[in-house]
This record gives C-alpha cells, sequence and structure tokens, in this order.
C-alpha cells in the first residue's frame, strides 16, 4: 500500500513538482499575537461557503423555478425529499452565517489596517466578494417565491430603481420585466445559481492566491515593538488544524440551528395581496432599511429614498476604497482615525439593526 | 527599442491596416456585445388594455374595509369608507412598490413595508411616500361594483 502510494506521488511529482508546492506550504508561517483569533474568520467564511456550493447543488437537483412550481418544489423537498428539510435548513442558516463570518472578517481586517500596502487588491478582492454574497443572499431569497420575498424583491429592486439615469434600465434588467412576476424569479435564479458563483470563484480564487502569496498581515504596533520578530506558527499543519477544529466547531452550531430552528417556508406569494404587517428584509438589510424610514420624503430637491441610497452607495465606496486614502496606515503608522470609523460603522449598523429589529 | 524607419508610401500602409485592424476588432467586439445586450432586455409584453374592471357586489364588501382587487396585471385598493363610500386606489406604493392595506384602526391607507400613510383621499399624509395613490372611478350599477381608470 505504502510504495503504491509511494509510486503514485513520484509519478505525480515527476509530471507537476508536488515538491515545490510542499516546500512552499511548509516555509508558510503564520504570526501568534493576541489578536491572533481574527485570522479564522477568512477561514471559516471559505467553509461556508463550500458548505453552501455542496447544499446549493443538492438542493438544485429538486428545485423547479418559475411562479407555478418554485414554492411547491420547495414545499417538496421540505416534506418529501429524504433530508430535504436538513439540506434547505442548512442552505437557509449557512447563508446567514456567512454574511456574519464575512462581515466579522472584514471588519477585523479593517481595526487591523491589513489591508495596507502591499494588501490592497486582496482587500478589494474581499470587499468584492463580501458584495457578491449580499447578492447571493438576495437573489437567493426570491427563489421559494413566498410573500416575503416577493415583497423584499419589490422594495430591493425599486430601490435600484431610484438611482439616477441607470436605475430603470437596471430595474428592468434585474426584473426582467416591469414588475416581480415569473421572469424576475427565472433571473434571480439564474444569477444565484451560474452568474454570482461564476464570478465568486474567479474573485476568490485571486483572493487566496494573493493571501498565500503575501501571507499574513501582522498587526501595525506589533510589528514595530518586536525587535526579534513575532513569534509564529507553521500554517501547515498547526495552523490549518486549528482552522479545521473551528470549521467542526461551526458545523456543530449549524446542525444545531437547522434542526432546533428550521428554516420556514412561510406563504405563497401573492401579487395580489398586501404586505403582510411586521415585513422586514434579512438583518443584513436592516440597518439600510430602517434608516430609509427616517430620511423624510424629500431633502431639498431630490427624493428622500435617492439621498439615502446615494449616501450608503457613496459610504461603501469610501469603506472599499480605504487602502488608496488611508496614507498613513501605508507609511506604517497608526491611525486611530480609521478606528473611529470602524467603529461609527459598527455601532451604527448594530444600534440601527436593534431597531428595525424591535420596530 | 530600435525604431524602424519607415518610408512614406510604408507608413501611410501601415496607417491604413491600424485603422481597417482596429476598426475590424471595435465592429467585431461591437457585433458580439450588441445582440447580449439587447437579449438582456427583456420583450414589451403585449398587455390587453384595461379601461373598467367589475370588482364584486355591493352586499359583499363591509363598511370600514378594504380588498385588493384585480385591474388587468395591477393591484386595486377598493375601499368603502364608514360611511358607506366605495373608492379605488392603486394599491401600489408610490415609495417603494410595496402594496398598500386598508386599515380599520386609523381608517388610513398604509403600507406595511415602510410605514407610510395614506388618507381616504389618497393623499400621502405621512412616512416616506412622495406622491399620493392614483385614483380610480367607483361606479355602482345595480349591486354591481365597477373600478375604471380616472381619465
Amino acid at each position: 500500500m505504502k510504495s503504491a502510494w509511494n509510486k503514485f506521488y513520484s509519478w505525480l511529482d515527476e509530471r507537476v513538482q508536488l515538491q515545490n508546492l510542499i516546500q512552499f506550504m511548509g516555509k508558510k508561517y503564520v504570526p501568534v499575537h493576541s489578536h491572533s483569533i481574527w485570522y479564522y474568520f477568512g477561514g471559516v467564511s471559505l467553509f461556508l461557503f463550500i458548505i453552501q456550493v455542496v447544499t446549493g447543488i443538492l438542493l438544485l437537483l429538486y428545485y423547479k423555478s418559475g411562479e407555478e412550481f418554485a414554492f411547491e418544489s420547495i414545499h417538496y423537498i421540505m416534506s418529501k425529499v429524504n433530508f430535504g428539510w436538513l439540506i434547505r435548513s442548512i442552505h437557509s442558516w449557512t447563508a446567514n452565517l456567512f454574511i456574519l463570518t464575512a462581515m466579522i472578517h472584514m471588519f477585523s481586517v479593517f481595526f487591523e489596517k491589513a489591508y495596507r500596502k502591499p494588501r490592497e487588491m486582496t482587500w478589494i478582492t474581499g470587499m468584492l466578494m463580501f458584495f457578491l454574497a449580499l447578492g447571493f443572499g438576495f437573489s437567493g431569497y426570491l427563489l421559494p417565491w413566498n410573500e416575503l420575498a416577493f415583497f423584499a424583491t419589490k422594495v430591493g429592486t425599486d430601490i435600484a430603481g431610484v438611482i439616477p439615469i441607470i436605475g430603470k434600465p437596471l430595474m428592468i434588467f434585474l426584473r426582467g420585466s416591469e414588475e416581480v412576476n415569473g421572469a424576475t424569479l427565472s433571473r434571480f435564479f439564474g444569477f444565484h445559481v451560474a452568474v454570482l458563483p461564476g464570478i465568486f470563484t474567479v474573485v476568490l480564487g485571486i483572493h487566496l492566491v494573493l493571501v498565500q502569496r503575501q501571507g499574513m498581515s501582522e498587526p501595525l504596533g506589533l510589528e514595530a515593538n518586536s525587535k526579534s520578530g513575532l513569534k509564529t506558527m507553521p500554517f501547515f499543519p498547526n495552523f490549518l488544524l486549528r482552522d479545521l477544529l473551528f470549521w467542526l466547531v461551526v458545523l456543530n452550531l449549524l446542525a444545531i440551528l437547522a434542526v432546533f430552528f428550521p428554516w420556514e417556508l412561510g406563504k405563497k406569494a401573492d401579487p395580489f395581496a398586501s404586505a403582510p404587517a411586521g415585513i422586514k428584509p434579512e438583518w443584513y438589510f436592516l440597518f439600510m432599511f430602517q434608516t430609509l424610514k427616517y430620511i423624510p420624503a424629500r431633502l431639498l430637491v431630490i427624493d428622500g429614498e435617492v439621498f439615502g441610497i446615494l449616501l450608503f452607495s457613496f459610504a461603501g465606496l469610501l469603506w472599499m476604497l480605504v487602502p488608496f486614502w488611508d496614507k498613513k496606515s501605508n507609511r506604517g503608522e497608526q491611525n486611530r482615525f480609521i478606528n473611529y470609523i470602524g467603529l461609527f460603522a459598527v455601532l451604527y449598523i448594530i444600534f440601527f439593526t436593534i431597531i428595525g429589529w424591535l420596530l | 527599442m530600435n525604431k524602424e524607419i519607415l518610408t512614406q508610401p510604408e507608413q501611410s500602409k501601415r496607417n491604413f491596416l491600424k485603422i481597417i485592424l482596429s476598426g475590424g476588432l471595435v465592429a467585431l467586439v461591437g457585433s458580439i456585445l450588441y445582440p447580449i445586450f439587447t437579449f438582456l432586455k427583456p420583450p414589451k409584453q403585449g398587455e390587453v388594455e384595461v379601461s373598467s374592471v367589475k370588482v364584486g357586489k355591493l352586499k359583499d364588501i363591509e363598511k370600514n374595509s378594504g380588498t385588493i382587487v384585480k385591474f388587468g396585471t395591477k393591484p386595486v385598493l377598493l375601499v368603502r369608507t364608514e360611511t358607506g363610500d366605495l373608492r379605488a386606489f392603486s394599491a401600489t406604493c408610490t415609495h417603494l412598490d410595496c402594496t398598500v392595506q386598508y386599515r380599520k384602526d386609523f381608517g388610513m391607507i398604509w403600507c406595511a413595508c415602510h410605514n407610510g400613510k395614506y388618507d381616504l383621499n389618497g393623499r400621502n399624509v405621512s412616512g416616506p411616500p412622495p406622491r399620493p395613490l392614483n385614483e380610480y372611478k367607483v361606479v355602482v350599477q345595480g349591486d354591481n361594483i365597477f373600478v375604471s381608470k380616472n381619465v
């Protein structure tokens, strides 16, 4: 057995030089310090993404797109297919946990200023993946064709529609029609299972290659203080094993959530029913939704919602471009201003999410 | 890099080729992208123009209540006020496209999505809606209620 494996290994090594890769992995070290915990959130997001791919493919085997079939097919998956309830519940829960871990990963990178030179591209690709993740969430939400999803999609695509100049064509492109109907469902299905995964995989590939090439970033203060260099641990196998342990914990958490808090299907969408009282978007859109409620209908010359959307888009753009305007961190100096911005963003999101949840 | 020295006719030949080739490239890219982009734009659906719809019987609609009726492909809110008046408005909220409802408890039209409120004339009175709801004409013939476009 051993010799057969060795034979196969040398056969492969002769052709693709595996030895180089193993040497490269062996030389990779992860810094050990009081903030090391944050290094695990990128990995766990990757793990959750893999779960989404696997459960998503499984759901694809039974899901039927279309106004007449979508709701019924999810109902069928949940009530008739072996473990269908579990797969669907895991897919929904993982979607939410994925956004959460990606968010934690993003904020930790922001506060550590790990986006600074030379990791600007890693930050940008990460942010792109975050926006794609929101797109995944938004498009996937509609696929069961239930009441909440129907109105969430109406509002979400209508918001796209208020953007000056490109708004209307963008809205029609998203909806596949003037209204939200079966055409929208077909499109969102296409985005969710083909367009977004395709783009996401490419961006993820770039992100991972960059992380491997450049290694883990070290926090600014620690880097400057230590003369003898930071304590480190080998990536392979020490860090990887810790990674796997964390993944196992998350998998257990997911199983608990999926089994004890199964994801509901709700009522089938009816284009001729009123929006139900207490309707809310998914939690990760809640803070923006809540803000839109407080902006008056008209602000000087523009509509309140146009103002709100432009404001959020502008803030998102600034956030994404932080490696290019935070000159101080790039020079290796402490920049408290960034911490205040990050803190403001975190508090704002938490505060408005709670208010949105309660009201 | 060594620059080739070209004679006048060679130079003009090269320029000619540049224009032809880059023009060809633009045409190629255009001829690929144009069908793709126009494909993404959904074709116009031939909608049947609805001008008047019979929506129900007067005896089925209580006072101080509202109901959504189909007007072609659009939802219309039919409200019967406490005094028994019948009014109809587009049920699509002017804010972000949600479907509104009649609230008995405060005698107003309400949108659950962002807490927008309209009075019984369809005027936006509170919350984010920027415009009033479009009004439809309601005609009662015998016991039948007809809703039609307000021209």
